[in-house]
């Protein structure tokens, strides 16, 4: 600010992005994702936290594959594994080597390698799919709300407001408890996947919704809604073309924002004996049981490093994305 | 500011119908979407052994046979009210607030929940204590050395501390502080304030500080964010101008401002607080309202759990209320208009 700007260079040619861009290179234009996709790929911690999104997401899709490589089957007990006095795992360190690589669960000796992998799965599905519930629901109420204003905007507002200020896991304690062992044509642990995906959607589209809703309301006002409407455009051809795909970006980056807190949820639920149901391996689930096994670190620390690493990859990407689209957020 | 009271009392309300709704939805409507009949509901009541027809007799008194707004009349009413049970033989009365009795115990729900109520409540109110201070406090010191040390250690802890699950540090935090070093008391130690607060506060410790910790992480990242904005604006030149003491100028100028959003949040995460509470309670056994829940989930109790919720959420209603009107205070121009 102190420094005298220097008006004798080139002011005439300057452009926003030529400094992203490096001097020299002929300016062409260029739209709002390729913008936002360099200004990411300048952010080192933001590409981390990309990398290893990607690289969880790889192994929850090839689990069963890494599981055969590397492990065993995740419901398999290796009773040669625990030492039957102490019901601990026999080895140094609860059992881990070459063999079985982060070492096997106290008294039924299951492979600990192999439960997490296959945890990755259930986590990452119920996290995207829950995002997904959201972000529909989300994104429908939040266009209504902000495109028409008014008593809608009112009513819609208010049911955020109730639901940003409930406590949500009491609830979805409550109705996770109560879903019986079959029903909607499905039945145990599928049942309950579907249903944690429905009740974790369900409980934080609100965040989402007050997102798009804001956008809404001030895309409305802008000249090229003006400019389809005095052409004689309806309201549902103006949402669809000239609404919508303005609101793809931050709807894309409160989702990726989205998905560490719910994969934190299912993991909550698991912990607490009302998620996915064992033997089903879930992190959550693994941690409950680690409860009881105080003196064996390794049963704690790697589920817990699992949620962690997935949960900060997340959000660190996120905030990247964030900052990318729109660098003033922050 | 008195249309400002009168709003939130009515917004209170209508979170408190809202609430009573979804809970009558989640224990009598959810179940017999999924295909649950009034004889299974009813047989939850009856016991295994019992015949189809003391059942059928069962759920008719009940009320599972009347319409959904009927039963939920009689659900409402309850809580207000009281409820009769009528068992043929005799009525029994459950005095208001009636959830209900418990389906393994026999037991009326509510005095179990009461005898629990003051360790969820001391948890919650305590750590809620530690985080806002901390969270603030924090953030304030890190905006104003922003890019120093102190800053990059506080944030990128804030950072990992968003992304740490409860149950995670509490296990670790139990591991190491209770188990490895002998620093505070194991896992279920708890003291009523009443008989010593001493060793009330001492055994609350580690849960409080557990439980403040992530959300100390959130309010840290906000305060710094808010206060860095805040200290660019112009009156705070003006105040330093004018000659004021710099720590007057952060305090009164700075911090002043950038509280209101704080306060505005801290009033809607009462309900992420419960939630937290109740994790906590479960990782450190700590015999509150969480722990009952959760226990009374694994046994199918539903009176038990319906009656958890009930208490939960009135609680983060009066507990958001509270903090609106001392938002009222707080805030010149609610105070004023």
């Amino acid at each position: 600010m102190t420094a005298p700007l220097d008006v004798s260079g080139s002011a005439a040619e300057a452009h926003p992005e030529s400094v992203l861009a490096g001097a020299g290179k002929a300016i062409q234009g260029r739209s709002l994702t390729r913008i936002a996709w360099m200004r990411l790929r300048r952010d080192k911690v933001a590409l981390a936290g990309g990398g290893v999104v990607v690289l969880l997401i790889l192994v929850a899709i090839f689990s069963s594959p890494i599981i055969a490589a590397f492990g065993h089957p995740p419901l398999e007990f290796h009773q040669d594994q625990i030492d039957p006095a102490t019901l601990l795992p026999k080895g140094t360190f609860g059992g881990m080597g070459g063999e079985y690589l982060l070492g096997v669960e106290p008294v039924n000796g299951r492979d600990i390698f192999s439960r997490i992998v296959a945890g990755a799965w259930i986590s990452l599905l119920i996290g995207f799919l829950a995002t997904v519930v959201s972000v529909i629901i989300g994104t429908v109420l939040g266009v209504i709300a902000g495109y028409f204003g008014g008593w809608v905007d009112q009513v819609i507002g208010r049911i955020m407001d109730v639901f940003l200020a409930f406590p949500l896991l009491v609830f979805a304690i409550a109705l996770a408890g109560v879903i019986p062992d079959q029903g909607f044509g499905l039945e145990g642990n599928g049942l309950r996947i579907a249903m944690l995906i429905f009740i974790i959607g369900f409980f934080s589209w609100p965040s989402i919704g007050r997102i798009v809703r804001g956008q809404t309301l001030s895309l409305r006002e802008r000249e090229f809604v003006d400019a389809a409407k005095s052409l004689g455009a309806r309201n549902g051809y103006i949402i669809f073309r000239e609404v919508l795909p303005n609101l793809v970006a931050p709807i894309l980056v409160y989702a990726t924002l989205l998905i560490p807190t719910n994969i934190l949820f299912e993991a909550s639920l698991s912990f607490l004996g009302v998620g996915i149901n064992p033997p089903t391996p879930t992190w959550g689930g693994m941690l409950s049981e680690a409860v009881r096994f105080y003196t064996l670190p390794h049963f704690v620390i790697f589920p817990g490093l699992a949620i962690f690493i997935t949960v900060l990859a997340f959000n660190l990407f996120g905030d990247g994305l964030r900052d990318a689209f729109d660098p003033r957020a922050h | 500011m008195l249309t400002y009271i009168i709003r939130r009392l009515i917004g209170a309300f209508a979170m408190l119908v809202v609430i009573s709704m979804v809970t009558f939805g989640i224990f009598y409507v959810v179940p017999q979407w999924a295909g649950a009949t009034p004889e299974a509901m009813a047989s939850r009541y009856v016991g295994r052994a019992a015949t189809p027809e003391t059942v059928h007799l069962v759920a008719e008194r009940l009320g599972f046979y009347d319409p959904v707004v009927v039963q939920y009349g009689n659900f409402v009413k309850g809580l207000f009210a009281g409820a009769q049970y009528d068992y043929g033989a005799g009525v029994e009365h459950c005095p208001a607030p009636c959830f209900g009795y418990s389906f393994i115990t026999g037991q009326p729900v509510w005095p179990d929940l009461l005898d629990r109520l003051p360790v969820t409540f001391s948890l919650a109110i305590g750590a809620a204590l530690i985080w806002v201070v901390a969270g603030v406090a924090v953030g304030v010191l890190s905006a104003l050395r922003r890019g120093s040390f102190f800053d990059r250690l506080t944030m990128g802890t804030a950072l990992a501390g968003v992304s740490l699950p409860i149950f995670f540090t509490g296990m670790i935090s139990l591991v190491v502080f209770s188990y490895g070093l002998g620093w505070t008391p194991p896992g279920g130690a708890w003291t009523d304030f009443s008989e010593n607060p001493a060793e009330w506060a001492y055994n609350l410790l580690l849960p409080w500080i557990t439980l403040a910790f992530l959300f100390a992480a959130t309010y840290a990242r906000l305060t710094r964010a808010g206060m860095l904005e805040t200290m660019g604006e112009d009156y705070i030149r003006t105040a330093r101008a004018k000659g004021l003491r710099e720590r007057q100028v952060v305090v009164k100028h700075g911090l002043r401002a950038t509280l209101t959003p704080i306060l505005t949040l801290f009033g809607i995460d009462f309900g992420l607080l419960i939630g937290g509470a109740i994790l906590t309670e479960t990782t450190y056994t700590l015999p509150g309202l969480g722990q009952y829940a959760i226990l009374a989930i694994r046994t199918q109790d539903m009176p038990q759990v319906m009656g958890v919720v009930l208490v939960a959420a009135m609680f983060v209603v009066i507990a958001s209320l509270v903090v609106d009107l001392l938002y009222a205070v707080v805030d010149p121009r609610v105070r004023l208009s």
